[in-house]
């Protein structure tokens, strides 16, 4: 019997911790489905975060370094800058690269240093329970926003792909979802483009992916899943922001 | 004879790292260290090295901890309020066990302080000055020849050990010149770095991190922390000993402060007083044997240095039961640095 569809090599065969509906998973499935097209298991070192994401090296079968709250970026450089001849990612929640690691996401950004950054939004902190985040939306209700989150007070959601397009030292910058089957077919296109950027010394790339995060939005899985394309979709508009070489 | 240089402080520090192999440096400007940057950029580039200029001490350090993941021998430099902000990375590193290399050429404070000698950072560099209970090792160079072999044996303690190492120093040490005779570095077995990330290949996967939540996990990694620990205090304890064998008083302090002290203990040994100086040259692991040796038979030891009483804590500790330990200290600031005469006062007053 020919096989059709299997987990990627470079994923561990392992239950993961996400919740019912969480889009993590599918998330690094399409990581995963990159690094195996371009053939860059054995030559990745991946860069993990603080929040959901910092369990990387229990889901993907490659090296893996965990670091601070926010310093992803910074740490990416130094590796990359140590050993040009191998992949670096970073894999960075909306708390993690939009607030406390601003500084670092911009600068590395900057600097055009040959990273990949893979960006996921789910307008909230997961892992430390729902807080608000830079990336909430105006009226959502979250741990820290109980009365939802008002203009006057905690400022406007940030549009992190928008924003780096701006910089000169970033090559690729693109948002995605993986809320539908034609979204996520688009998601990973545009993890695959960013990768392609890297592997091709094109320089920085970075995808931002809406996600549901239904335990912290207080819904189930199918009404967090209709709420990225309905609410999430319609602040942060999927597409590409920048592609200086027309991948 | 070996050709000799007229360097500052900063400069003999990155001489000695680029000897030791160091080809990353990322930093960040900050008074009274930019001489290291400064040459780091001009030198880096000639040795196909990395110097980065970070975007924030925070950047910087975390840039160290990624090449020094890949092990890569890799650097930072900074003052007082910078050594603060790399905090962090540092405590994250000493849970990694990443090896690396920190200067601090303190400054005055606390906050934004001044820029003159200080020694206020003991607490920060030999507690832990980061969360979680930690050391890392500690040096303290008293002289520019020092500044550069102190630089060469931290990058490789740091790799027996698995350790971020600190050098401490001041402006004194850092912005004076003095005769340097550089040398290649000595020879020194160093383990394997089978820990290093270098993707996966055909091996088995490899990953760097601090966090540990299973059952009984943290606790045995601190364990094993401090065994490294132990092993540290067993076997790197150093120190200059200078005249202390038939000495009725020992001076001690490090770095700077012990400088100004050994010409006190001169001019007193020049007018017939039995004086001495015991200096530590790591702060951590603190030569603490040496102290109970010496006051074994000598009981009395004056600590000088320039805060109001840090590494007098540990001397105190260190020293027999029966020993005095007297204490005089400049707390840091313009016009603050003492003179030998003002400490051979302190030592007719004690001996």
């Amino acid at each position: 019997m020919q096989q059709v569809f299997k987990r990627p090599t470079s994923l561990k065969d392992v239950q993961t911790h996400f919740c019912p509906g969480c889009h993590h998973g599918t998330i690094h499935r399409l990581v995963a489905e990159a690094l195996d097209e371009f053939g860059l298991q054995k030559e990745t070192i991946g860069i993990a975060s603080i929040g959901c994401s910092v369990f990387l090296y229990y889901y993907f079968d490659i090296d893996v370094i965990e670091t601070p709250h926010g310093r992803a970026p910074a740490v990416a450089t130094g590796v990359k800058r140590a050993r040009p001849d191998r992949f670096v990612f970073t894999y960075q929640g909306d708390g993690d690269l939009a607030a406390i690691g601003t500084a670092e996401i911009i600068h590395a950004a900057n600097r055009g240093e040959h990273i990949s950054v893979i960006f996921v939004n789910n307008t909230t902190y997961g892992m430390t329970g729902g807080q608000m985040a830079p990336t909430t939306l105006l009226g959502q209700k979250t741990s820290t926003s109980p009365y939802g989150r008002k203009p006057q007070v905690e400022g406007y959601p940030i549009r992190m792909a928008e924003l780096l397009s701006g910089l000169d030292g970033v090559a690729f910058s693109a948002r995605a979802a993986v809320n539908s089957p034609k979204n996520l077919m688009d998601a990973k296109k545009q993890i695959r483009k960013a990768f392609r950027y890297q592997v091709e010394g094109k320089g920085f790339s970075f995808v931002e992916v809406l996600a549901a995060c239904p335990t912290n939005w207080g819904m189930n899985p199918i009404e967090a899943n209709e709420r990225v394309g309905r609410e999430m979709c319609e602040f942060f508009k999927l597409g590409t922001f920048k592609n200086t070489a027309e991948l | 004879m070996a050709k000799r240089l007229l360097v500052r402080g900063n400069e003999a520090i990155c001489r000695g790292a680029i000897e030791a192999g160091c080809r990353f440096y990322f930093g960040y400007p900050i008074t009274p260290q930019n001489d290291i940057p400064e040459y780091m950029s001009r030198e880096m580039p000639k040795l196909n090295g990395v110097f980065i200029q970070a975007e924030s001490e925070i950047a910087s350090v975390n840039m160290v901890m990624g090449a020094a993941a890949t092990g890569a021998r890799a650097m930072t430099s900074s003052s007082s309020p910078g050594i603060s902000l790399k905090m962090e990375a540092i405590s994250y590193m000493a849970g990694m066990e990443l090896p690396c290399l920190i200067v601090n050429i303190s400054r005055s404070g606390p906050g934004l302080g001044g820029i003159d000698a200080s020694q206020g950072d003991y607490f920060q560099a030999v507690k832990g000055g980061g969360h979680g209970g930690y050391h890392i090792i500690v040096l303290a160079p008293a002289s520019i020849q020092e500044m550069y072999d102190l630089a060469m044996l931290a990058f490789d303690l740091a790799e027996i050990y698995r350790t971020p190492v600190m050098i401490l120093g001041d402006s004194v040490v850092g912005q004076m010149k003095e005769p340097l005779v550089p040398h290649p570095r000595p020879h020194r077995e160093l383990p394997a770095k089978d820990w290093a990330l270098r993707g996966k290949g055909d091996g088995e996967q490899r990953f760097i991190k601090s966090l540990y939540l299973g059952d009984g996990e943290l606790e045995a990694h601190n364990w094993k922390l401090d065994a490294k620990y132990r092993e540290m205090k067993a076997r790197e304890t150093r120190w200059e000993d200078f005249q202390t064998s038939d000495a009725d008083l020992i001076v001690t302090g490090f770095g700077s402060a012990a400088r100004i002290a050994k010409t006190a203990v001169m001019m007193a040994r020049e007018e017939g007083l039995k004086v001495g100086l015991l200096r530590p040259v790591t702060l951590f692991p603190f030569p603490s044997a040496a102290f109970a040796e010496r006051t074994a038979r000598c009981k009395k030891v004056l600590d000088v240095e320039l805060n109001t009483g840090q590494m007098v804590e540990d001397v105190r500790l260190s020293v027999a039961r029966d020993a005095e330990v007297y204490f005089y200290g400049r707390p840091s600031g313009t016009g603050s640095l003492p003179t030998p005469e003002e400490i051979l006062g302190q030592i007719k007053k004690y001996y």
